[in-house]
């Protein structure tokens, strides 16, 4: 009995999930990439990296001895979300999600080019590998220690 | 004048909750009680041994992450020593001291699971427990969360080191959580070791006799719980685990109990050697320089680590090229199984399920 009365009085700690959110970890690796045109070299090195052989680029020469990418695609529907493309990438272009709601109705819909993968507002980039989009990330939720801060 | 009574044969899986997975038992009962049976794997067959080959060395570490999914880090660790061992590559000190602490946090985790699990396979009575350990195996997934951005899959470790070093929240978390753990299993083993369940449905059911456990080469908890002290920690050191003092907690009967009590006495052990090392932690690089291909030079290897479930293995063969030649994976799940047959033998079918939950059995690790 005072065990129970002793839980009783405990804080609660389920999350009523669409209403209340927790804030996820600063290294997040959420199923989405995000891709920074301005950064990105078409060097290909995260398409090797890649186990699954997710991630097709296909270059153009532009003038100026330049290299320019004709098209990007990436296969979210295969990927695991290990960041070895992250990791790999020497130009810092290519990183992880932060958002974790990335349910589609076709799988065909997971297969995104490269103007949908793009570094937006709505397509934020999260700190897995990248110590400068970390810095700016709140603090994780704990959610067993009860410190249930972002709702 | 005796019934007349007839053998019946009765599958149980490969959908069943209480299987752990895909896991099929053709079992053989003479009335209610079970006269033979066969276990049947391959129902997630997914080939990685075989995917190997098609990949770099560094491309299968996250594959590796999928065998035993309740302790993926330590099949990283495994993974990445053999991998070290075979190209000769130095691991900086913190990064060994990560490693360890990763991989004690990663046998608690698992252990809670196998023991929660096992309890709710004895019955509905005992479902609380399951429920307990799923709250104290929540810090430590907030805790990998929080080191590598996953919640099952880490992809944490990396041939000569990890990925990232830990971020500064990371050890007042952990220093918090060792410091509350041995009073949550004292509150286990009051809640436990007395409940009359419990001991009713696993005292002395399934036993495997020490001779039985060394010949199908059982090892890890199940191994431990015959009364064989074997416990490649200490037996054959890898890593830096000859620094920390701990002891390896051996039972005499073998029985489905003693398992489960091996278990518990595993966490209070793990516990001790994260304070250890969180006292030790050293400061500096977590990953050395490693070239990006990783090419090992022509030989093999068969490096082994004592995992949550017992002793896991990889045995890589290289050609001198960026993949390996040939990969196989000694999973323990999967060793572990090959007793079940005569464990079972003579019991009733509740029995079996208790047995084969005291097995503590991951079937990503059964079937590779
Ligand atoms: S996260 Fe992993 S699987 Fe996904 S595209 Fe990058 S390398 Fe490939
Ligand atoms: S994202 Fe990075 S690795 Fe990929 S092509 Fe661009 S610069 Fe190269």
């Amino acid at each position: 009995m005072a065990l129970v009365i002793r839980h009783a009085f405990r804080p609660i700690i389920t999350t009523q999930y669409p209403e209340e959110r927790l804030v996820p970890s600063k290294r997040i690796r959420a199923p989405q990439l995000v891709w920074e045109e301005e950064r990105c070299t078409v060097c290909a090195t995260c398409a090797k990296a890649c186990p699954q052989g997710n991630i097709t680029i296909v270059s153009e020469s532009l003038p100026g001895n330049k290299y320019g990418m004709k098209h990007l695609e990436i296969d979210h529907g295969r990927c695991m979300f290990c960041g070895l493309c992250v990791e790999a990438c020497p130009f810092d272009a290519i990183h992880l999600g932060r958002d974790y709601e990335q349910a589609t109705y076709r799988r065909s819909q997971l297969v995104l080019t490269r103007d949908e993968v793009r570094l937006s507002e709505k397509r934020k980039a999260s700190g897995y590998f990248r110590p400068r989009f970390e810095a700016e990330m709140p603090p994780q939720t704990l959610l067993v220690y009860g410190e249930k801060k972002g709702k | 004048m005796a019934l007349r009574t007839e053998p019946i044969v009765l599958n149980i899986g490969p959908q069943h909750p209480s299987t752990h997975g895909v896991f099929r038992m053709r079992v053989t009962f003479d009335g209610e009680v079970i006269v033979g049976l066969d276990p049947v794997f391959g129902y997630l067959h997914r080939g990685f041994d075989k995917l190997a080959e098609s990949r770099t060395y560094t491309q299968f570490i996250p594959l590796t992450d999928r065998l035993d999914y309740l302790a993926s880090m330590s099949n990283n660790f495994a993974y990445c020593l053999a991998v070290e061992r075979l190209a000769g590559i130095e691991v900086p000190e913190r990064a060994e001291y990560i490693r360890v602490i990763m991989a004690e946090a990663m046998r608690i985790s698992s252990h809670l699971m196998a023991v929660g699990f096992f309890l709710n396979d004895c019955g509905a009575s005992v479902y609380t427990p399951l429920i307990y350990m799923y709250r104290e195996r929540e810090k430590l997934l907030d805790l990998f969360d929080m080191v590598s951005g996953q919640r099952l899959t880490y992809n944490y470790m990396r041939i000569g080191g990890v990925s990232h070093d830990l971020p500064p929240e990371f050890l007042p978390a952990l220093r918090k959580f060792v410091q509350e753990m041995p009073a949550f299993i004292d509150e286990y083993d009051q809640l436990l070791a007395e409940n009359e369940v419990l001991l009713a449905r696993t005292k002395g059911v399934g036993i495997l006799p020490r001779e039985l456990a060394i010949n199908a080469s059982a090892s890890g908890p199940v191994l431990r719980a015959s009364g064989v002290e074997w416990d490649l920690r200490k037996k054959d050191p890898y890593s830096i685990y000859a620094r920390f003092a701990f002891d390896i907690p051996t039972a005499e009967t073998g029985d489905s109990y003693d398992r489960y009590w091996v278990r518990m006495q595993e966490m209070r052990q793990s516990v001790r050697i994260l304070e250890q090392a969180l006292a030790q932690l050293p400061e500096g690089p977590v990953r050395a320089e490693v070239p990006h291909l990783v090419r090992p030079p022509r030989g093999e290897v068969y490096s082994r680590i004592e995992a949550p479930k017992g002793e896991l293995g990889f045995y890589i063969v290289s050609d001198g090229s960026v993949a390996p030649y040939r990969l196989h994976v000694r999973g323990p799940s999967f060793i572990n199984l090959t007793a079940l047959r005569e464990m079972c033998l003579g019991w009733k079918l509740a029995d079996a399920i208790a047995i084969l939950g005291s097995l503590d059995i991951v079937m990503g690790e059964v079937d590779r």
